[in-house]
């Protein structure tokens, strides 16, 4: 029987898997982004606002930076037997003018990735039980080759 | 505010950084009661114990002017504890600057010291889902060295950087470190040697990351009036401004451990997207009337030798984009126009945390009063020291002679 998939953590993301987008908040006064979502107080600190709308963050942008873990992390990251290196990537998103960060999809090394190329969000495990596969957001370059100049 | 809002430091003490596995009391003491000595100040004369806390080393680590005072013997001294991260003491700082300038004691004790466990930093224990600091590591498998290494790789795709640039870096700290007594890490090494050692995020190679180390540094700061009466050695070295600020909204660089930057979707207007760092010495130097052309030295929290790098920077000391070609020419280096990092660095004493800060000033201190053989930035009048702590602190002393 197939695992049932469910999210690593609650509440960050939709599971939606064609195209899946994290879940942030905006407030309703002043239009700043939060990633995770905020419920008390607006970041922003010419404002009051106390209200904040839950809403789906943009599911493409563009990398601000990036690296990998040759090593293992060590707990609370659950690591898959053997070990394998993966990506990480902090994003930019144009409509939110924020930098996200994320795992970068497995098969993805930092020789593919570069400054400012295009990302999209996407699902993908991040470790398994005897019942569930947790997943996480992860992006995925939107094209295989190397984008032209950084910015 | 006072019209002179320097103090003195009187005294100066560590004890050496390396990975000694005894309870982190015992450097504090070693280094406390180094600083008096070099005071020439008793114990029973200091008015206020600032402790810099640490997280690792349960309740004791948490209340650590209490614990360093206890152990020096219960003299009725005033205390506080205070925690900043990496920044915990320039915080310890800038409690005891702060009731000397207000006249509430003569002459106070500031002491750091951990004991570090072995390898990654690992958040603290448990299943904590509402930590941005554990969920990094579980949903992302973010290290400490994985942010460092963003900052590295964006200067290669922004600014040119090399990889023999980062490797420069740590030659350069390896040879000023090579003659501290306290350094923990005493060996020149040469830029194959640092490229050949093994990547561990890239760009950033292991011999490019700072270690965890154990150690402990003090100091003995004073009124300048207190200083005078008794009759401090010359040349008098002070205090001259501490930044513990914050970031300003929004800040669009990524920091660890956080998920995201702010937002700037609700900003109007222009905003500054240099991010938090380059506040932390302009705080330091707007409050002394001090400026980045008058330093002699600088010594700036280089986590990973890229990150120095950044600092050079953030402290002014050239433009942005410009840290590689002041490296290249040696400026950065002693001998050069502004050495940075001439104790060595955090390359060559890995980070014991509450007491980073801390050592910092005790290495600017011994510079100024030239007690700093074989590493010796001559006639150095003017240094500044420079450090971010996890969750937004910020951290930078102005020192002058
Ligand atoms: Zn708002």
């Amino acid at each position: 029987m197939a695992k049932e998939r469910v999210p690593a953590l609650e509440g960050w993301f939709t599971m939606d898997e064609q195209a899946p987008a994290l879940l942030g908040s905006r407030c309703t006064l002043c239009g700043t982004y939060s990633f995770p979502g905020e419920t008390h107080f607006c970041a922003n600190p010419r404002c009051v606002g106390t209200e904040f709308e839950s809403v789906e963050l943009s599911r493409r942008g563009r990398v601000w930076s990036y690296t990998d873990a040759r090593y293992q992390p060590p707990p609370p990251y659950v690591p898959a037997e053997p070990y394998v290196p993966f990506a990480i990537a902090a994003v930019e998103l144009a409509a939110e003018k924020m930098v996200v960060m994320g795992q970068v999809v497995p098969g993805v090394s930092v020789e593919e990735l570069s400054v400012g190329v295009e990302v999209e969000l996407v699902l993908d495990t991040l470790y398994e039980d005897d019942d569930h596969e947790y997943l996480v957001w992860k992006w995925r370059p939107v094209v295989a080759h190397k984008a032209t100049g950084g910015r | 505010m006072p019209d002179d809002t320097r103090v003195a430091v009187l005294g100066a003490g560590m004890h050496p950084w390396g990975k000694w596995g005894r309870n982190f009391v015992e450097y504090g003491l070693v280094a406390a009661r180094d600083a008096l000595a070099d005071a020439g100040v008793l114990w029973e004369d200091i008015g206020f114990v600032s402790g810099a806390d640490t997280i690792r080393n349960g309740y004791p680590g948490f209340i650590a002017g209490a614990t360093f005072a206890q152990a020096l013997g219960w003299t009725g001294a005033r205390v506080s504890s205070c925690y900043a991260a990496c920044a915990s003491g320039a915080a310890a700082i800038a409690n005891a600057r702060a009731q000397i300038l207000a006249g509430l004691c003569d002459v106070a004790l500031v002491v750091g010291a951990d004991t570090t466990p072995k390898g990654f930093f690992a958040p603290v224990g448990g299943e904590r889902k509402d930590d941005p600091d554990w969920l990094r590591f579980h949903l992302l498998g973010a290290t400490n060295p994985a942010y460092f290494a963003l900052y590295a790789r964006r200067r290669m795709d922004r600014f040119g950087a090399t990889d023999e640039d980062f490797a420069q870096v740590k030659v350069k700290n390896a040879r000023h470190g090579f003659s501290n007594p306290n350094a923990r890490y005493r060996r020149e090494v040469t830029v194959e040697e640092v490229l050949a050692s093994p990547m561990v995020a890239d760009p950033l190679r292991l011999l490019e990351i700072c270690a965890t180390s154990d150690g402990g540094a003090a100091l003995v700061l004073s009124s300048l009036e207190f200083a005078r009466r008794h009759g401090a050695a010359d040349p008098l070295v002070t205090v001259s401004a501490v930044s513990t600020v914050t970031p300003r909204f929004p800040n669009t660089v990524i920091e660890m451990p956080n998920f995201s930057t702010d937002s700037a979707a609700g900003v109007t207007g222009e905003f500054d997207t240099a991010g938090f760092r380059p506040s932390i010495a302009r705080a330091a130097y707007d409050e002394a009337g001090i400026g980045p052309e008058d330093l002699d030295l600088a010594e700036v929290y280089d986590l990973s030798a890229a990150l120095e790098l950044d600092w050079y920077e953030d402290i002014g000391l050239c433009g942005e984009g410009e840290a590689e070609k002041l490296l290249r020419d040696g400026a950065t280096t002693l001998g050069g126009r502004v050495p940075v990092n001439p104790s060595g660095g955090l390359s060559c004493f890995g980070e014991a945390i509450p007491a980073q800060a801390i050592a910092q000033v005790c290495e600017c201190t011994w510079q100024l009063r030239g007690q700093a053989p074989g590493r010796q930035v001559e006639g150095a009048r003017v240094a500044v020291t420079a450090n971010q702590g996890l969750f937004g602190h910020g951290s930078s002393v102005l020192l002058t002679r």
